[in-house]
């Protein structure tokens, strides 16, 4: 999960690390710069006084794999659908490279929907199941095949071309109807949770088969999907989106250490962060029994309280009466460490980012040899140097 | 979890379908005896309390998504498949998760496009199939449904006086908008284009149809079709305003294409020189409507039309133009057109749908007239048609695809790459 700098992975910029270990050329005659820029970009609905998106700026590399990801409704997909062509954009602009795509027809655009339509025909070829969308196109046939063998190559099927896609198991399959997007050769992948109809140990295989690939092919990607993990692992950066507004757009790495507000750090990462608004004091601010040492800078227009985040791998585990106290409710066993979920025994101790009304445990992750037992009252508070303050009123990130 | 079935029509027969069985392993007694569909998820039909059911294994989520989504269209008066039920919460024998399944009933009488070919086909009904679709097409982005998906694999056929009336199966990867944006329609239109293209491509693979068709070309035929229907159906039309006969020239165009206008919009330029309109509101089955309303018979539009046009020729005949057109119309079905429906044998009775035999009657018929040089009663028609054409036609009752080769999009049982 490391960060990636969305710079230029792909050096000259047609030169791919093929499968085989060799340098493969691709996207001949198509090395325009698919950079993509959402301007200021805007949704809103007929009938709607609200945005389904609001002034979105993205500015994404060529080559590179962004994910827009949040929860439902966030103007995630239709983000997507606007760089699309399918949403109209009520205000801004849409740039790919130095085109303005903002009024062009989605065929137009030259990106490519992926996984939209995965069925295979059973009576014609791999190869030709993997071409036959050139063939409607008037892309003649000796270019139809070049193109074919080489998106072949980079999805391990070269010897399965001539054969029925019966003969193929279901992974390869699902290989051929990526084959059909990327001989196209669109500058833009575009995919709109395309693993949401399977399984969750194929959605884990093929999440890294996609990763994968598009780092192969070095094709600019935007990627939507709900799931924080999902975004984690693949993207390059991620975008987080929440009631139509950006929240965040960085990478994986810095989305987790530098949350930018309340949302964020409770949205990434799982199990989530805990989340406690806590007192204002002298030096710090007050954790139960314990003061955790803030700078007065850093807590400069906070209010009397700020709300204090840790992850579950931060939090200290004491029994010496330091911190927030809290009963032990489920015992997680992880095997090298597990983690422990728990309520604060003092009710007035709020968690924030519960929702439904449900109560949101407080989470600590243990050595998994020094577990407490369910019932066991505990003490925790963030280990000093891994704990994030934010504005309670605006939920904005406070600490550095 | 304890299995959760949700039905719009409780049956308790629905109960002793092996539930905790994967799809693609239940056993031979509970299926229709009929051949499967393409699809990406495992489908399978089956016999329960005298109908016949498609049973789709699929996500839970997506299972329920696609029911409302289904029963919401339906609502809307879009031609589609019933959606029967949702049954989730499924285990096997060694508790583990199984998917959820989609219900939906079968549709009787309807052709998915590769029975069609597999048939040998009378020449011309590719281009009918994809004007049906077209037709659907059209009907669905009036009504705000983003399709996703278009093609014949995810559309059944029903026989439509000759021609052929579209059906949506597959509203998975659909959506409905208040009003959709030309992008969201162009989208659509190029899938369609896509889709059909390799499907007639495939079916070129596999020897079903003639290499002489052109896959590119009908596939095109999709969008001026669309096209064409569209602009009828929505285009401002501007003319002076001692054209006023064109308000109705354009209310009778739109009736030819089997529509009804529920909303014009007239307005005129301020000097008042000229006029233009707009139709706001319309609705498809002007015909079906109208033979509905005077006979109580629901059929398809094609069928509609045909009916209705036997109906004026036998209050012509009749001489009865003066008299209420609705008892006019009651006699025509007592008299005529139960009585001849009603002579087709029981054994015969899965062949075709009474009002496209109805059609076949009087197109046998006309062809009789021809060859003897006078007319032939329709009395005669059905007799000959039933000896000698109907026994020759194939069971169209409840066709659910041929030629099964099932692509599911999951991996292989035990062969995960």
């Amino acid at each position: 999960m490391l960060g990636k700098p969305p710079t230029h992975r792909r050096g000259a910029g047609s030169l791919y690390n093929g499968s085989s270990g060799t340098f493969l050329p691709v996207k001949e005659g198509n090395d325009a710069m698919a950079t993509v820029k959402f301007d200021e970009a805007t949704r809103i609905y007929p009938g709607n006084d609200t945005p389904s998106v609001d002034r979105l700026n993205i500015d994404i590399q060529d080559g590179e794999f962004l994910v827009l990801v949040g929860p439902s409704g966030c103007g995630k997909s239709t983000s997507l659908r606007m760089l699309a062509g399918l949403e109209e954009v009520n205000a801004g602009k849409i740039w790919i490279g130095d085109r303005d795509v903002t009024n062009l027809s989605p065929k137009d655009r030259d990106v490519a929907m992926v996984f939209q339509n995965y069925a295979l025909y059973p009576h014609m070829s791999v190869a030709d199941n993997m071409g036959f969308a050139l063939k409607i196109a008037g892309v003649d046939k000796g270019e139809i095949r070049k193109r074919v063998e080489e998106a072949a190559k980079v999805l391990d099927l070269t010897q399965y071309l001539d054969r029925k896609p019966k003969a193929l198991s279901g992974g390869q399959r699902q290989r051929v109807a990526m084959g059909r997007a990327i001989v196209r050769s669109p500058q833009v992948f575009l995919m709109d949770e395309p693993l949401s109809n399977l399984d969750a140990k194929l959605r884990v295989q093929t999440r890294t088969q996609i990763a994968s690939l598009q780092r192969r092919l070095g094709v600019t990607t935007v990627y939507v999907t709900h799931d924080q993990v999902e975004a984690m692992t693949m993207g390059d950066r991620i975008a987080l989106l929440k009631d139509g507004i950006l929240q965040q757009c960085a990478t994986p790495r810095e989305m987790y250490d530098h949350p930018a507000n309340v949302f964020v750090a409770g949205f990434i990462g799982s199990p989530a962060m805990n989340l406690v608004a806590v007192p204002v004091t002298d030096g710090g601010v007050k954790f139960g029994s314990h003061t955790l040492p803030v700078s007065r800078e850093e807590l400069a227009g906070g209010g009397k309280n700020v709300i204090v985040g840790v992850r579950p791998e931060d939090v200290e585990v004491t029994n010496d009466s330091n911190g927030v106290e809290i009963t032990v409710d489920v015992v997680e066993e992880l095997g090298a460490d597990a983690y422990v979920y728990g309520t604060p025994t003092n009710s007035a101790v709020a968690l924030e980012g519960s929702d439904d009304g449900l109560a949101k445990p407080f989470i600590a992750r243990v050595d998994g040899r020094r577990v407490p037992m369910k019932g066991d009252k505990v003490f925790v508070h963030p280990k000093s140097d891994h704990m994030h303050v934010f504005n309670q009123e605006t939920g904005a990130r406070l600490s550095s | 979890m304890a299995l959760q079935i949700t039905t719009a029509r409780p049956d308790p027969a629905l109960l002793d379908l092996p539930w905790s069985t994967p799809l693609e392993d239940w056993p031979d007694e509970y299926l229709a005896a009929l051949p499967r569909g393409i699809s990406r998820h495992v489908v399978r039909f089956v016999r329960l309390s005298g109908r016949v059911l498609a049973v789709k294994e699929i996500k839970a989520d997506l299972a329920r998504r696609e029911y409302e989504m289904l029963r919401n269209l339906r609502r809307l008066d879009v031609p589609s498949v019933e959606p029967f039920g949702v049954v989730s919460g499924r285990v096997d024998a060694e508790g583990r998760e199984l998917d959820a399944c989609l219900i939906t009933r079968h549709l009787k009488f309807s052709l998915p496009y590769r029975a069609l070919f597999s048939q040998g086909l009378r020449p011309g009904t590719e281009t009918r199939l994809i004007d049906a679709l077209a037709v659907l097409l059209v009907r669905l982005h009036l009504t705000g449904f983003w399709w996703g998906d278009v093609s014949l694999s995810n559309t059944l056929f029903r026989r439509d006086a000759g021609s052929f009336a579209a059906y949506l199966v597959d509203a998975e990867t659909g959506e409905l908008f208040p009003a959709l944006t030309a992008g969201q329609r162009a989208h659509d239109l190029d899938i369609a284009r896509v889709n059909i293209a390799g499907e007639l491509m495939d079916l070129q693979a596999g020897e079903l149809l003639d290499e002489g068709v052109d896959p590119v070309a009908i596939s095109n035929r999709i969008v001026t079709r669309y096209n064409e229907l569209w602009a009828e159906l929505t285009d401002t039309e501007e003319f002076d305003t001692g054209e006023r006969w064109r308000v109705e020239e354009r209310i009778r165009r739109l009736n030819a294409v089997g529509f009804d206008v529920d909303e014009l919009a007239i307005t005129t330029d301020i000097d008042g020189t000229s006029i233009s309109i707009q139709p706001k509101v319309v609705d498809a089955g002007h015909h079906s409507r109208r033979l509905l309303r005077l006979t109580g018979l629901d059929v398809g539009e094609g069928q509609a039309r045909r009916l209705l046009n036997d109906l004026d020729s036998y209050r012509a005949g009749t001489n009865r133009q003066n008299d209420d057109e609705e008892i006019v119309a009651h006699d025509w079905l007592t008299r005529i057109y139960e009585p001849i429906t009603r002579r087709v044998p029981r054994e015969l009775s899965g062949k075709l749908e009474p009002a496209e035999l109805f059609h076949e009657v009087l197109e046998h018929r006309w062809y009789m007239a021809e060859r003897a040089q006078h007319d032939i009663p329709i009395e005669s028609a059905i007799e000959d048609y039933v000896a000698s054409i109907l026994p020759g036609k194939p069971d169209e009752v409840s066709v659910v695809g041929v030629d099964t080769v099932e692509m599911p999009v999951i991996v292989d049982r035990g062969q995960r790459p």
